[in-house]
């Protein structure tokens, strides 16, 4: 799948804290990649409260999760929502030089 | 060390400021606003956008001064001159666009009239696609 005409986006709040994946959701053009990073891997969590904002945009976006910090945060063995991706920090550069820009939602 | 040399002359590029934090609770939305300013002294294209709490920002009748801090919001009065000389003079090529998110404000019990400066009132979805088209996109 050619990204190169698709924009990245990167989330690094909990969406139990604060409304970037929120604001990030509602503002990212259908297509674009959604990266969640730092606290924003809670949003990543399967059987959450808020697991439904991700699992619900499934067709519009393709959503990926910072391995590092999925694993910092003790959670490599809890279930991710089906359909979210895991990469690692090569991965990560990788994206970011695939895609026509990164979109930081601090 | 080897002296590195940036060739930037007549580099122009289709800016995006996405505007998210209200003012004065922290220092995000005063240092995009001097980023922002940087981009005018350099005729880059612009999106300035004001989304979530960052419509605060442009909110009529601020007075920091009760705080001890400088009230900054005449500054955006600043960026509407440079956007309406960039408009009316066709030697400067610099298209800007002021725009805030219809969704933010009415959730804030906003109207385009409670805000210090003229701008674009537009729906998420075509936010959306205004800010997709940029090729830089600065958020803060």
């Amino acid at each position: 799948m050619s990204t190169e005409n698709k924009m990245l986006h990167t989330v690094n709040k909990s969406p139990f804290e604060r409304n970037a994946l929120d604001s990030c959701l509602r503002l990212a053009k259908k297509g674009s990649s959604i990266l969640l990073i730092e606290d924003a891997v809670y949003a990543a969590l399967a059987n959450t409260a808020v697991a439904e904002k991700i699992s619900s945009r499934m067709d519009d976006f393709s959503f990926f999760v910072l391995g590092p910090d999925v694993e910092t945060r003790g959670l490599s063995e809890t279930p991710l929502i089906e359909g979210v991706s895991v990469v690692d920090y090569g991965d990560f550069v990788d994206m970011a030089a695939a895609h026509s820009a990164v979109n930081s939602w601090l | 060390m080897a002296e590195v040399e940036f060739d930037t002359e007549g580099v122009k590029k289709r800016f995006a400021y996405i505007n998210r934090k209200a003012p004065y609770g922290s220092i995000y939305a005063l240092e995009i606003l001097e980023m922002i300013m940087i981009s005018a002294a350099f005729e880059q294209h612009a999106i300035i956008a004001f989304v979530d709490d960052g419509v605060y920002q442009l909110k009529k009748g601020q007075n920091a001064k009760v705080l001890g801090m400088k009230n900054f919001s005449p500054t955006y009065g600043i960026l509407q001159m440079e956007k309406e000389d960039a408009d009316e003079d066709e030697d400067i090529d610099m298209e800007w666009r002021i725009v805030v998110e219809e969704e933010s404000m009415t959730a804030r019990g906003l109207t385009a009239d409670d805000l210090v400066i003229d701008v674009e009132v537009l729906p998420s979805v075509e936010l959306a696609d205004l800010l997709d088209a940029q090729e830089v996109v600065l958020s803060a």
